[in-house]
């Protein structure tokens, strides 16, 4: 269990979105301490990966901040005024930020390895040989250790989830970020992806996890949020909230998803 | 009696259905062609003996020479060009993405000979160049092989762009998130993971522009830049062997032609079995052409 006064790795004041016409997040707060698992559930369109998104700043807020380990994401305060970061400043508060694909996303033209040793090469400046021996390792603690010359065509998409995983990971990021990891997945691969999560977690990696697998979430949360119409209707500890939603929404939400 | 005839029809003879409309079609096309065939060959005017010693004639071979440089030449140059433009066009920056899109507006929407003679007439224009003290005439500069170089090269990066941007256009937008993800600046995610995938799409593109670029090159012949129908139109000028000289030209644009046809062919057979398997990058993979039947 996470104590009290851990450090806050992830703060979200009043966050605000919209595409066109349509507010997708109103008003979300949020904190996240370190070495705490918070998994995000809520029906689609609920806005709960447009919120992970704003996280590493794929998706800029309309307005509200997010700080991730003291920093602001995204742009810098001079005098109460938010200027957008350039791209270099972007790239390097990023590069502290996991993040894992609904769609894996890993690049198609390089093998496995080369998914995970590019990464450290161009953005950490690491050695070849340091970086290989990384991916090895990391290929290893995902159960891939003799895929390494696998392009991703080659692999399942419970094998390239993994993967993702690892690449993200061999940044040494304070904190990772699941879009639903395993929406994409055939029935029969989610174990293995949620197996390693699962590792993650018992390992004390800050994450917050977009997921319609509310049994994981259970299992694995310190704490569950629940996401409808764009703001948090309910949160709390993983066995309260899903064994005993406060909330009409969570409740109807709940007993459709189990 | 079931039998037999079950027996029977496990040998029946099958004679397909005879179109006698397109018998007769062809029928007719082949007189006409050996009438057509029986004209030209009997014809008074038309010396084809001399035709075999003009083929490797060394003025038809430089010429030959000159025509790969200028298709090669343009072609790179093009590519460059148009890379930087499609990138340009994708541009936040509505000054670069307005550039890109007049000159390519430009350059496909007026004629290619025009250009051709507008740069050779370029002193016209601007007379010299050059900064401070040191000036140079444009006409020094720009030679009939500088302003044909430069026509099919400008007007050629109009159509790669178009290209180039299609291709980088056919690349998952996951790829470009993933890599932003991981801490990846603009330039790095363009470099090293757009370009290369966007390669496999737009390789099979940039082979039918060099065919065609093979041909185009005729053109600059209209500023005498010595390419292959420069040299033959020269020869024909003297001793008005024209029909014979235009064939060797036209052989020799069908050997060009015929030859990058085939490395094209070979190109995208290894391109189309790197669908399922990608091979690791565009230079491993032209590297791979070479090394054929090794995996």
């Amino acid at each position: 269990m996470i104590s009290g006064d851990a450090k806050v790795a992830m703060r979200a004041r009043a966050v605000r979105k919209s595409f066109g016409a349509l507010e997708v997040l109103s008003g979300i707060d949020l904190d996240v301490r370190e070495g705490e698992v918070v998994c995000i559930l809520g029906p689609s369109g609920s806005g709960k990966s447009t919120f992970l998104r704003c996280i590493n700043h794929l998706e800029k807020v309309d307005g509200g901040t997010i700080h991730v380990d003291g920093h602001l994401i995204g742009y810098e305060d001079r005098d109460g005024v938010l200027h957008e970061l350039h791209a270099k400043a972007l790239a390097r508060q990023r590069s502290e930020i996991g993040m894992v694909f609904q769609r894996f996303n890993l690049f198609a033209h390089l093998s496995a390895r080369d998914n995970i040793v590019q990464p450290q090469r161009l953005v950490r400046g690491a050695e070849p040989a340091a970086a290989r021996a990384r991916a090895q390792e990391l290929l290893e603690m995902v159960g891939l250790g003799d895929r390494g010359d696998a392009y991703p065509s080659q692999l399942s998409g419970g094998q390239q989830q993994r993967v993702a995983i690892a690449r993200a990971l061999a940044m040494r990021p304070k904190l990772m970020l699941f879009d639903e990891p395993t929406s994409a997945l055939d029935p029969e691969l989610v174990g293995e992806v949620l197996t390693v999560i699962r590792k993650l977690a018992e390992e004390g990696m800050t994450m917050i996890i977009v997921t319609h697998e509310v049994g994981f979430a259970r299992d694995v949360a310190d704490r569950v949020v629940f996401m409808d119409g764009g703001v948090v209707v309910e949160e709390g500890s993983a066995s309260d909230l899903i064994t005993n939603p406060q909330q009409d929404r969570t409740r109807v939400f709940l007993r459709r998803m189990l | 009696m079931t039998e037999t005839r079950a027996h029977s029809d496990a040998h029946r003879t099958i004679v397909p259905a005879r179109n006698r409309l397109q018998s007769a079609a062809a029928a007719l096309l082949c007189i006409l062609i050996g009438v057509l065939l029986y004209v030209v060959s009997n014809s008074p005017n038309v010396q084809w003996s001399v035709i075999p010693g003009y083929l490797f004639d060394p003025t038809i071979l430089s010429g030959v020479r000159l025509t790969l440089i200028f298709t090669v030449l343009s072609i790179v140059i093009a590519l460059i060009l148009g890379t930087g433009l499609a990138l340009m066009k994708q541009a936040q920056n509505g000054v670069l993405s307005g550039f890109a899109g007049l000159y390519i507006w430009f350059f496909r929407g007026t004629p290619l000979l025009v250009q051709i003679i507008f740069w050779f007439n370029i002193q016209l224009f601007v007379p010299t160049v050059g900064f401070g003290a040191y000036h140079i005439q444009t006409n020094a500069l720009v030679t009939s092989f500088v302003a044909a170089l430069l026509a099919l090269s400008l007007n050629e990066a109009a159509y790669m762009a178009e290209i180039v941007r299609g291709g980088l256009l056919s690349v998952d937008p996951g790829q470009r998130e993933a890599a932003a993800a991981l801490g990846y600046r603009p330039g790095q995610i363009a470099v090293r993971v757009i370009l290369p995938q966007a390669l496999r799409v737009i390789t099979p593109a940039i082979g039918n522009q060099t065919i065609s670029m093979l041909k185009t090159t005729s053109l600059v012949s209209i500023v005498a830049a010595q390419d292959l129908l420069t040299r033959v139109q020269n020869i024909y000028a003297t001793n008005f062997l024209i029909i014979e000289l235009l064939t060797v030209a036209s052989l020799w644009y069908l050997v060009l032609t015929t030859v990058a046809s085939v490395l094209q062919y070979f190109i995208e057979r290894r391109l189309g079995a790197a669908q399922g398997v990608q091979a690791p990058t565009a230079v491993a993979r032209f590297l791979g052409l070479f090394t054929e039947g090794r995996r």
